[in-house]
């Protein structure tokens, strides 16, 4: 689906503004001021928070197929998840997911 | 040779490697964000501003949706919190550069920059202020030069494509892809998981908010789980 431009000339600098705040903050601002431990322990999970939950409904139920689980889609999914952890790298878990992706719609196509 | 060079030359040594990883990972944003309507101009513009590339996907992915605005922005920024841990983390090793420098450190301010800088930090504790300042900038180039590469590479192929291709599903291989190898600690798994439950059952919610609920609880019980499990040291 096409992106529309009034939204994205609006999400473009106030992105930009906003990550460029959080990247000066300490650096440029606030200096030696130090973060309560709480908030650096909870700011951790971001990444682990937010990525998972943001991808877990287009999983499950993919646009592409109207919203009906594909089961190529939920193997693709699972040998992304599976070879990043193993090989603890984002290289082989694109590889395994596109790889798995495009075999299964090839063989349960 | 001055040192303040020779530390330089080790940091665009040492980042050349990210080849690997941000090559692929650009060109997959260029080819996504033409594939979704965004100009040559646009794609350049989106990379030079905001130089964030999970918050780009995110926000390029949310657009698609057409989720509202604040949503868009909410998740991005979220995606990017991140982003003030490192800010904190480099401040006792550059804080003391002129502010002009810090500013401009503050932008190249990435994924790939931070992990390596502190690493080399903490290998040379003896390092002089000019001479980390040096590194880090050794460190960025490369991987500035190759993001936007990359960029252009796929935002060209984008446009070469054909529609029926479709490649709907780059962008949630390319996130598990990222988040799989972070998943190292019990606590990183239950994050993961209340993400994945909590973003499926309050799916129902207007657009976004399901997901940012989701993401606080699941961020706040990988906190507490880590709490529960690092032992109380003594003073």
């Amino acid at each position: 689906m096409s992106v529309d431009k009034t939204v994205l000339w609006t999400v473009m600098p106030a992105l930009a503004a906003g990550t460029y705040l959080l990247r000066f903050s300490f650096l440029g601002l606030l200096g030696s001021a130090v973060l309560p431990g709480w908030l650096q322990r909870v700011l951790r999970y971001t990444a682990v928070a937010i990525l998972p939950g943001l991808v877990a409904p287009g999983v499950l139920w993919p646009t592409a197929t109207g919203g009906d689980p594909d089961p190529a889609r939920l193997l693709a999914a699972l040998a992304t998840v599976a070879a990043g952890v193993t090989f603890r790298s984002m290289l082989a878990g694109i590889g395994a997911g596109a790889a798995t992706l495009f075999a299964a719609q090839t063989l349960l196509g | 040779m001055t040192p303040t060079r020779t530390a330089f030359l080790r940091g665009f040594r040492h980042s050349l490697p990210f080849f690997v990883v941000l090559m692929p990972f650009g060109m997959l944003f260029g080819v996504l964000a033409t594939e979704a309507g965004l100009t040559l101009t646009e794609v350049i513009t989106f990379s030079l501003t905001v130089f964030a590339g999970a918050a780009q996907f995110a926000a390029l992915q949310m657009m698609q949706d057409q989720a509202p605005l604040w949503a868009i922005l909410a998740t991005a920024m979220a995606v990017n919190l991140r982003l003030l841990m490192y800010s904190v983390a480099l401040t006792p090793h550059l804080g003391g550069a002129p502010l002009g420098i810090r500013a401009i450190i503050a932008y190249f301010l990435v994924d790939q920059s931070f992990a390596m800088v502190m690493a080399e930090y903490t290998r040379h504790p003896a390092m002089t202020r000019s001479d980390k300042i040096a590194y880090f900038f050794g460190v960025v180039t490369p991987v500035m030069v190759m993001w936007f590469a990359a960029n252009l590479a796929g935002a060209q192929m984008g446009q070469a494509i054909p529609p029926e291709y479709a490649l709907d599903f780059a962008i949630p291989i390319t996130f598990l892809a990222l988040v799989a190898p972070l998943l190292r600690k019990p606590a990183d798994w239950v994050a993961a998981g209340l993400s994945v439950t909590g973003a499926l059952a309050l799916a129902g919610l207007p657009y976004g908010t399901g997901l940012l609920i989701a993401a606080a609880i699941a961020m706040v019980a990988g906190a507490l789980v880590e709490t529960i499990q690092t032992p109380q040291v003594a003073p």
